[in-house]
This record gives structure tokens, sequence and C-alpha cells, in this order.
């Protein structure tokens, strides 16, 4: 039987009388590359960042490999590594700077600091640009670079937030294969609102919309479920109340 | 609060500062042209308007306005690009972040103080052990700055904290300090405002410390200390609540 990595139960967050995410509950499985799929606004962002410990849920709970986001976060920190939605590096320091800034920041002995950098500069092949400013980098390497840092500390539970968000085909492409890597390794929680990319990537999703869920399975499941052959029929016909959850 | 946190957040800080050619431009470039610009204004006019003595002490604390806008621009930048997101991800605290924003501005204020001296220097400033009270002086009263822009880069845009901090600072401790004229000159209900502020008072302290008045910087120095205290326990209420509604 698999292990749970996450499990969330009747998660919500209230923003005044908006509710944002609204009593979700799921489980994702150790070794997963999950997706949160759904449209702006559907509340992904916030049910990443309520599992990541930036905000606080107004009701439920949740645990990430056996630790409350409520009552243990500091324990859930050290599981997780977060590439939020904006690239999110340090811009006058270099890429091999910003790498070594997040190692250290993670308690990271100055040996495993240093050997964690390389390794990330390695895997990323950021080895072009690793004594550039990372300002200067084009958005693509910037993105490279920001999942570099969520790694840094070797996270049990990686959380990707539209990794791929207003890049080109090639640079979309060239994250895609990294993320097929990536997730050898590590559990992935990715959100997304390219269908291509829940096709490509992902073993589950989970479909969202106005803060509910709307589904959870693998693709083909869902497809079944909706009576379609296309994803994106699929999608459509749960997003506009075809099908009921 | 991890000290061990403090010191890589505040490195990244400096280094995010000093590689910043217009921080180095407005914060070590600017007050040196005030300096020689008034100056050589000064040896042109007859009654002492910018007198040695009591302008380098004023543009030294007219500088540190300066410290208010690189922290309010840093903070908001990282609120912008989500850097400040990811580091809420990970083991820093709330102390970790305030004492990282704003302990490298303490060197730099007392460097910039520095500059001004050393210019000061070749239009006759003469340096002496009061010179040294000075610059202690500087410190409290680059809290208040400091803490200014800690409240501008949690509360606002980067756009709206740089206009804030940028002009609208700059502009409030030019006019309302006493460092380009006396305010005696004008009077009134705007010297009357000028003195609720701590911007005059921050400039009389160190111009009164730099002859060695010293029972004329106690005053001064209370409001100065009152100013700090309040900006800064309004400026950590701040970043904490911003980082609990995050």
């Amino acid at each position: 039987m698999m292990n749970k990595a996450v499990s969330i139960n009747q998660l919500t967050k209230h923003y005044g009388s908006t509710i944002a995410v609204n009593e979700v509950t799921f489980d994702i499985y150790e070794g997963e590359l999950f997706g949160l799929l759904g449209m702006n606004g559907a509340g992904k962002t916030t049910l990443i960042n309520m599992l990541s410990c930036i905000s606080e849920p107004t009701s439920g709970d949740a645990t990430i490999y056996g630790h409350s986001i409520v009552s243990q976060s500091d324990q859930v920190r050290s599981y997780i590594g977060v590439s939020p939605q904006e690239t999110a590096i340090a811009p006058n320091l270099t890429v091999k700077e910003n790498l070594l800034f997040m190692a250290n920041i993670y308690g990271l002995s100055k040996h495993e600091a240093r050997h964690q950098v390389e390794e990330m500069i390695n895997v990323f092949s950021l080895q072009p640009y690793k004594n550039k400013k990372s300002k200067v980098l084009s958005g693509g390497w910037k993105r490279k670079l920001s999942i570099a840092m969520a790694l840094i500390s070797k996270p049990k539970l990686l959380f990707l937030d539209e990794p791929t968000l207003g890049l080109d085909v090639i640079a979309r492409r060239e994250l895609w294969t990294l993320i097929e890597q990536l997730k050898k390794t590590t559990t992935i929680i990715l959100t997304t609102h390219y269908l291509e990319e829940i096709e490509a990537l992902t073993d589950r999703l989970c479909m969202m919309k106005d803060g509910k869920v709307l589904a959870i399975g693998e693709i083909n499941e869902l497809n079944k479920r909706a009576g379609k052959e296309k994803f994106e029929d699929t999608f459509v016909e749960f997003v506009t109340g075809g099908i009921k959850s | 609060m991890n000290i061990r946190n403090v010191k890589f957040f505040s490195s990244r800080i400096m280094k995010e500062i000093l590689r910043d050619p217009l921080s180095i431009a407005f914060g070590a470039g600017f007050p040196i042209v005030l300096i020689v610009l008034l100056s050589l204004i000064n040896k042109n006019i007859p009654n002492g308007l910018f007198d040695i003595t009591f302008l380098v002490p004023g543009v030294t604390i007219f500088g540190l306005s300066f410290l208010a806008l690189f922290a309010a621009q840093i903070i908001a930048k990282d609120r912008e690009s989500a850097f400040i997101t990811r580091l809420f991800t990970t083991p820093m605290k709330a102390w970790d972040f305030i004492l990282g924003y704003t302990l490298p501005l303490l060197p730099l204020a007392l460097l910039q103080a520095v500059i001004c001296y050393i210019t000061g220097m070749f239009f006759g400033l003469q340096l002496n052990i009061h010179t040294v009270v000075v610059l202690l002086l500087v410190i409290p009263a680059s809290f208040i700055f400091i803490a200014i822009g800690l409240i501008c880069g949690t509360a606002f845009s980067e756009k709206a904290a740089t206009a804030l901090c940028g002009a609208a600072l700059t502009n409030l401790s030019a006019w309302l300090s006493g460092v380009w004229f006396d305010l005696n000159l004008v009077g009134g209900a705007f010297k009357k405002m000028a003195y609720l502020l701590p911007f005059v008072h921050a400039v009389d302290m160190t111009k009164a410390a730099n002859t060695g008045d010293y029972t004329n910087v106690l005053p001064h120095l209370w409001w100065v200390l009152a100013y700090s205290i309040v900006f800064i326990v309004l400026g950590v209420y701040l970043f904490r609540r911003h980082m609990k509604n995050k």
C-alpha cells in the first residue's frame, strides 16, 4: 500500500466573505506527481499556500508526512520546497549565490551547502550562468533557478506553482523533462491551468472550481467518467457542470 | 530568532544594495555633491548660510532618508517578486527577516556619515572628539529612517513605496529639517509643525554635538529616540501582520 505524503481534511480558507478554498478533502501519495488544475481563481494557489504554511486555514487541517500544517508548521517546513508562481529569486545575487543563500537558510553545513549547490547547478545545467546575476537570466532560466532553489534542501515534497507560466514552447518542454526526472525522487504537487501540462506530467489530478474539488483521479478515469476521449473535453464537461462530482 | 539566518539574510541585503548602482549614486554620490555645491555657493555669499560646521551634520541626517528608500524598495521588491513568499516556507522567523532587513543599513548609515565628514574636511571641517559623538548619534537617527522604510516596504507596492520614500520623505526631511535654511526665517506654523516631526530634532541634535554643545543635544535626542521607538514598533507590527496574513 502506498504511503500518504499529504492528507487534506476539510481544508477551508475565507478572505472576508469570499471563500477561496471550500472544505477540500483528499490524499496525495508518496512518489506521486499530483496536479491541481483549474481556471484562474479556482483556489489552487490558496490551497498550496495553506499546505506550505504560508497562510493559515480558516478551518480544517492537513498533514504533510504526518505533521499538521496548523500545529506543526516548523516540522512541515523541513519537508517541503516551494517554487512560487513568480520567479522569486534575489535579482542582484548570482545564480550560485542564490542557491548558496537558500542552502544556508535551511541550515545546511558549509560542506553540504557547497555540495548541494554544485549538484543543483549540474542537474539544471546552470554552469554557463552560475556567476551571472540572476536578474539578467531569461524567463526559462529564472524558472529553472527557482525550482533548483526549492530543491536545495532535498525536500520530500515539492510544490510547483504554475512552473511554466509565460514560457515559450522550447523552455516549457525543457522544464517538463526536468520535472519528469524529479518525479523519481520527490513527491510533487503541481498547479497549472495548461491542460497539456497535466496530460504530459501528472499521475493523478484534482480539478478545482470556485474553491471546491470537482473531481480527482487519473486522466483515463476522468475521461471515462465524462464519456470523452480528449481530456480537454473532459475538463470542459466537469467545469461547465455537465458532470457532478 | 536564528542568528545564523539573520547573518545570511543581512549579507544578502547588503549585496543587493551595494550592487545596485543607483544605491551608490544616491547613498554616497548625492550627499557629496550637495556638500561640494553648497560649500562653493557659501564661498560666494556674504552671510555664510551654509557654514560647513552645520552643513555636514545636516546633510548627514538628510542622507539617511535614502536608507529608508533602500529598505522600502528591497522589501517591496521581495514581496512583489514572491521571494519573501518563498522564504516564508523556510525555517526563517519574523525577527530573522526584520533584523536581516534593518541591520545592514546601520553600517551603511555610518559609512554615509563618514563620507560626508571626509568631504567636509576638504572645505575646512575640523575633525575632533565631537565628530565621534555625531557618528554615534547617527545610529538612533538612522533607526527612524530605516523603520519608515520597513513600514513603506511592507505596506505599499514597490512603486508607491519608492514614491513615498524617494520623493515624499526626502522632500519632507529636506524642507522640515532646517538643513537648507534656518526655520526661524519662516517661523509660525511651519516651524511649529517642523518641531513636531523628528527630522529637525535629528539635525539640531547633530549640529549641537558637532560644536560640543551637549546641553542642547539631549532635548532633541529624546524626540529622536521616541520617534525611533514608535516607528520601529509600528514597522515590526506591520511586518508580522503581513507575514501572518500572507
